[in-house]
């Protein structure tokens, strides 16, 4: 069932759950104040500005909407899209969907794991990577695909993912 | 005359391939050089198996190149624009030459996907000149009646093709019949399928043929608002989505008094989903659209009397408003010309898995699948057997070889017990163990179950327990009984129809390949040997060299033996975990 995904993901070992700046969130708020429907999309907003909605957030909307926090609760744990706790910097999607699945993606997920050195839904210690498994991500004729931020790979084997890992692993080191 | 134009295909799936490096690379170079050529970019052509894939249109007709990176953009700018001279080696369609591919397309009839990989679909003006628009224009300059723009779409035939095959006329009229201030026509591009992209496509391909099938339906119901509920894994679509949307807002396709008719007001927003496969269901969607929990509630009232806000709604699916102007275009005959008796059209499908041209195609209803495979996909890929084809995701079921000549109507692949679904074809050949198939389709339906009915909540958790039992070698005599026994009774007492269609994929792959859950459970074997519990691993003398990589990376120690000596694993130990398979450079591994 559906809520078990949040029963079952792991929480963050070696991460402090960050102080967040709240009033960044007003923005938010007035855009969809009063708006019909605005729950979803208040969530939304609230995930893309820190990566995951703190639990303070639910209060703030709820003072400033009136929306009731148990009904934003029972969204939050609904939709495999919201996180309730932090994430790593870059989140490897590793599509499992029928097409990658009998393309072994089985096989991508294990070699990502290996090189991580953590299991499927857990962030890396130094938070960099975060790595998940999901449903489908429509790249079906390039099976089998991961996703990292907004950029698609395709026809990977366990090594291309590995490799594609250490050249962000590279990346985020120059930039520190 | 014309310039020449170079265009890249950048729908998702090109991008992937890399096609935006290929779009950077041929822009340095026309910039660089100056040269005197229109770089456009278009999106999903349907040829996945080849991306990324530029086309170059000059005086002389049309060059599609496929499976280009950098290194072959460079060759192509410089041969083709600069010295005129087509690179043939590289070419996957052309109307001068003939090619491998060409069979790809014969036999396909592109109506909803009429404008894909033909326009840049973030330019309102190219779809225009495909006769974008003129639908609209139609109906509105002659006001033509609602009943008739209804009656036109009822004699078309047109059935939902989200996967539950309504008549979309019907529910045009239904939606009609209900008179109030407020009405929405919600378009549902939740497309949550594993293993299908048809939808995805279509948006980023051509997302005003969707948008004016939509604001014909509000046309035909009076509709006052409109919703496109999209996926939020799909970026690029509602990226394109929203260009589009702004581009008719200027134009007035959208907005007050729409062609200068009094009262016909629409606006249409994007909302984007957040992940959950029950909100395919259209009740669920609703509910998710108003910012609660994507819960099915009961039918009736249909969303036609008591939808979006308790108002009446009209909900089709994407590739559904696609053909609305198309039909309207070219009247209802010309579209029910197309397919069979009941089955009328044509039909998207996503043609991925163990096949050799996977990709995009649309073909009349009443094809059969071995047509699809064999002539339009090329068989299978890697000189493998056909095993079976999956229809409809995880609400569909197994097609075995057998039926392989089974038409495509909704109809015929009923009768398989699978469903034609929205259009994911996985083609799947020996190595793929149906057992196995069975297991993912009900991991995936028992994660997404709602939880709202016990049946599909327990029923499911229990299904897959069983098949996982199977899978890991502790399959029991009776348990194919079992499965089949909870199938029925999850699908007889579930609400909606994620849990009235969860226990097809096992029903089907029980009904064709029994065989093989058998021979897991009685003989305690895989015979596509997927199943690493199931397997045995034993070195093969002749074959060993000797060299310890096996050894070395065996993590329970189960292989002993010395340099340059044959090795041996000790069953007791294996844990059958494959790594000694994988890493032997010598097959000398025998897996059986």
């Amino acid at each position: 069932m559906r809520v078990q995904r949040i029963a079952g993901s792991v929480p963050v070992a070696d991460l402090t759950i960050p102080v967040v700046d709240l009033d960044l969130l007003l923005p938010v708020i007035a855009k969809y104040k009063g708006k019909k429907g605005n729950l979803i999309p208040l969530l939304q907003g609230t995930q893309n500005l820190y990566g995951f909605i703190p639990a303070d957030a639910f209060e703030i909307i709820s003072t400033h909407t009136g929306l009731k926090v148990t009904d934003m609760y029972g969204v939050a744990t609904f939709y495999a899209q919201f996180r309730l706790s932090p994430v790593g910097k870059n989140i490897i999607k590793v599509c499992h969907g029928t097409a990658c699945h009998v393309q072994s993606a089985t096989a991508i997920t294990e070699a990502v794991e290996e090189a991580l050195g953590v299991k499927d839904g857990e962030t890396t210690p130094d938070g960099i990577f975060t790595l998940e498994s999901v449903a489908c991500l429509g790249c079906c004729s390039l099976a089998p695909v991961m996703m990292i931020g907004e950029e698609t790979y395709g026809k990977l084997t366990g090594k291309s993912a590995v490799q594609v890992i250490k050249e962000i692993k590279i990346r985020e080191s120059v930039s520190r | 005359m014309e310039k020449t134009k170079v265009i890249v295909g950048l729908g998702s799936c090109g991008i992937a391939a890399g096609g935006n490096k290929v779009f950077q690379q041929i822009k340095s170079l026309k910039e660089a050089d100056n040269l005197d050529f229109i770089l456009d970019k278009t999106s999903c052509i349907g040829m996945c198996f080849r991306e990324p894939l530029v086309e170059v249109i000059d005086e002389t007709g049309s060059y599609l190149y496929g499976e280009i990176d950098e290194k072959k953009a460079f060759e192509i700018i410089n041969q083709h624009i600069v010295n005129q001279n087509p690179v043939k080696d590289y070419l996957v369609k052309s109307d001068l030459f003939p090619s491998e591919d060409e069979h790809f397309f014969a036999g396909q009839v592109k109506i909803a996907l009429r404008d894909c990989g033909y326009i840049n679909p973030e330019r309102l003006e190219e779809y225009e000149a495909r006769n974008g628009y003129q639908a609209l224009k139609k109906i509105t300059s002659e006001e033509v009646s609602k009943e008739t723009v209804i009656q036109t779409i009822l004699d078309s035939g047109l059935r939902g093709r989200g996967g539950g095959g309504f008549s979309t006329g019907m529910k045009w009229r239904f939606a009609n019949k209900y008179k109030s201030d407020e009405k929405y026509v919600i378009c549902n591009a939740d497309e949550g399928d594993p293993g299908a992209f048809m939808d995805r496509s279509l948006l980023e391909g051509d997302p005003h043929a969707v948008i004016e099938g939509m604001i014909i339906a509000a046309y035909a119901i009076e509709a006052t608002g409109g919703v496109i509920y999209c996926r939020a894994e799909y970026p690029l679509a509602i990226h394109r989505l929203n260009i589009a949307l702004d581009q008719a807002r200027k134009k007035g396709y959208l907005g007050k008094e729409i062609a200068g008719i009094t009262g016909f007001n629409l606006d249409i927003s994007v909302k984007e989903g957040a992940g959950a496969f029950v909100c395919g269901e259209e009740t669920a969607l609703m509910a998710s659209v108003e910012g609660k929990r994507g819960m099915p509630t009961k039918r009736p009232p249909f969303p036609a009397e008591k939808g979006l806000w308790g108002k009446p709604t009209n909900i089709n699916n994407v590739e559904t408003y696609a053909n609305v102007p198309w039909i309207i275009n070219n009247g209802s005959a010309a579209y029910a010309a197309y397919g069979t008796e009941k089955s009328k059209g044509t039909k998207v499908f996503a043609l991925t898995g163990k096949i050799k041209k996977g990709g995009l195609v649309e073909v009349p209803m009443g094809i059969t699948i071995r047509d699809i495979i064999y002539k339009l996909g090329g068989g299978i890929a890697n000189g493998k057997q056909f095993k079976a084809v999956q229809l409809g995701g995880p609400s569909g079921g197994c097609i075995p070889e057998h039926l392989i000549d089974t038409n495509i109507d909704y109809d015929s692949v009923n009768a398989t017990g699978a469903i034609m679904g929205s259009g994911g074809m996985v083609v799947m050949d020996e190595t793929t163990c149906m057992v196995d198939m069975a297991r993912f389709f009900l991991d995936f339906t028992q994660k997404e179950s709602c939880g709202k009915c016990t049946f599909c909540r327990i029923g499911t958790k229990r299904m897959l327990e069983i098949l996982t039992r199977i899978c890991d070698a502790k399959g029991e005599e009776g348990d194919i009984e079992k499965l089949e026994e909870l199938a029925y009774q999850i699908k007889d007492s579930s609400l909606c129809g994620l849990g009235q269609t969860a226990p097809n994929p096992v029903l089907t792959t029980i009904r064709y390949f029994r065989n093989e859950y058998e021979a897991h459970i009685r003989d305690k074997k895989c015979p596509a040997k997927n199943c690493k519990p199931l397997l045995t691993y034993e070195v093969i003398p002749d074959k060993c060299t000797g060299c310890m990589v096996c050894a070395r990376n065996c993590s329970v120690n189960a292989i002993s033996g010395s340099r340059k000596e044959v090795h041996f694993i000790d069953q007791e130990k294996c844990i059958k975990c494959g790594i000694c398979f994988t890493k032997c450079k010598f097959e000398a591994i025998l897996v059986h």
